[in-house]
């Protein structure tokens, strides 16, 4: 068997998978949709002493629209997400980089609150809630109970975030957009499917004479975590987004806003230039759609 | 059983399900695809228990020496395997593919089977096969 032994849990409630996780201190990890968890278990680089298995939990599952925005539970598959006209119609980032993630048959099982919480660099949902500045409903023992961590407050460093022991990340609420927003993602990554080697997530909202008033743009692996490229950001607020001014923008997040690691798929250089590109591709996008939406 | 159990090993050691290969049993080759309640899955990174009272469809159940499953006629016309070692994942993927885009583009195969990986065929002949049986007919 490729996988050490464990303890197996299977609650079918989130009380009941809180209760687990509590009598087991650091020891017990969560199982959501096993896509990253399973493989690292498999190769024994990940030996949880105790697994406790979120897919019998049914109220962690689904996507509602509520007072506040589009809520989304974190045991929803991916492939859920892709295929879900509200998430079509009220959050079109997220729904257009569900297809980068993975293959069709690792998003029919993977979760978005697992990808959420494995906080892998190179993955696309960090960004794309990042650039959302999507909520994370977390549930723990007391005394914390409930909290809601904002998605930039919630990574903080190499698969690093901050769930304490014992906290599920249990929701994520994605907020209204303003009027006259628009959104675009891109990455590059060698085949469909594969890691990207660098990825963006943006977006944009426009005033009535069409200047740019907010751009969140959130980069994907180039950094220990997902990066929001706020000097990128500051030069194009309150400018109207020319080809130049937008250009101006994607070189300062190129330059000024990462630090980006060179591997055996891409140098530092060679990602800041994606980056570079991929910055002023998918903000001509998003203005362009905040023009007409 | 084990928990530990992937759902791979055990239809292959404990059902003797042998047409559901294992290749790089970390979620990269697509060689182990099933389907679990009719979307295609990797049985490598299932445990077994967690497919108890679920629905699992592998190969085995797609057609028989005698009775070809269409797109496994397909292949067979259009020399889509080599060794074969990829080939019942790749079936196991496009099925439930061709069920959602009956009359897929080109790029849309190819990327249907980017989660597949064969080193025989180059893809092309795999491509030319699907292309042959689609538009695919209800209820195929």
């Amino acid at each position: 068997m490729k996988p050490a032994p464990f303890a197996y849990h299977r609650p079918e409630t989130l009380d009941e998978a809180l209760a687990v996780l509590a009598a087991h201190g650091g020891e017990a990890k969560p199982l959501a949709g096993g896509q990253s968890l399973i493989p690292a278990m498999n190769f024994r680089l990940a030996r949880p002493a105790v697994l406790v298995d979120l897919n019998r939990i049914t109220e962690l599952s689904g996507i509602r629209q509520g007072g506040d925005g589009l809520h989304i539970g974190a045991m929803t598959r991916q492939r859920a997400v892709e295929r879900d006209p509200i998430v079509a119609r009220d959050a079109p980032l997220l729904a257009e980089a569900m297809p980068f993630i993975a293959h069709p048959q690792i998003r029919n099982r993977g979760t978005v609150g697992g990808s959420l919480a494995h906080a892998d660099p190179a993955a696309e949902l960090p960004a794309v809630m990042l650039a959302l500045d999507a909520k994370l409903q977390v549930r723990g023992p007391a005394p914390r109970g409930v909290r809601s961590i904002p998605a930039g407050e919630f990574y903080t460093g190499l698969f690093e975030t901050a769930l304490a022991p014992g906290e599920l990340l249990v929701d994520v609420t994605v907020p209204r957009a303003a009027p006259r927003s628009g959104s675009a993602f891109a990455e590059v990554a060698r085949r469909h499917g594969d890691y990207a080697l660098a990825g963006v997530a943006v977006r944009v909202t426009v005033d009535d004479a069409g200047r740019c008033r907010e751009a969140r743009i959130a980069l994907l692996s180039v950094g220990d975590g997902p990066v929001l490229a706020r000097k990128a950001a500051k030069a194009i607020t309150g400018e109207s987004p020319t080809p130049e001014a937008i250009r101006e923008a994607a070189d300062v997040a190129a330059a000024k806003d990462i630090d980006p690691p060179g591997d055996i798929h891409a140098s530092p250089a060679y990602r800041r230039q994606l980056v570079a590109v991929l910055v002023r591709r998918t903000l001509e996008r998003a203005f362009e759609r905040a023009r007409n939406g | 059983m084990e928990p530990r159990l992937l759902l791979s090993d055990f239809l292959r050691q404990d059902l003797g399900l042998t047409g559901t290969h294992v290749g790089c049993e970390h979620g990269v080759c697509g060689a182990c695809t099933v389907l679990l309640d009719g979307e295609a899955v990797r049985s490598c990174l299932i445990l077994a228990v967690q497919a108890d009272g679920h629905e699992v469809a592998t190969v085995e159940g797609l057609g028989s020496v005698e009775d070809l499953h269409p797109l496994q006629a397909a292949f067979r016309q259009a020399h889509a395997l080599q060794c074969g070692f990829c080939t019942p994942g790749i079936l196991m993927t496009l099925v439930p593919f061709l069920d959602e885009h009956p009359n897929p583009a080109e790029s849309e195969i190819r990327e249907a089977l980017s989660g597949n990986l064969c080193r025989c065929t180059g893809y092309q002949n795999i491509v030319d096969a699907v292309k042959l049986s689609t538009p695919v007919p209800a209820g195929w």
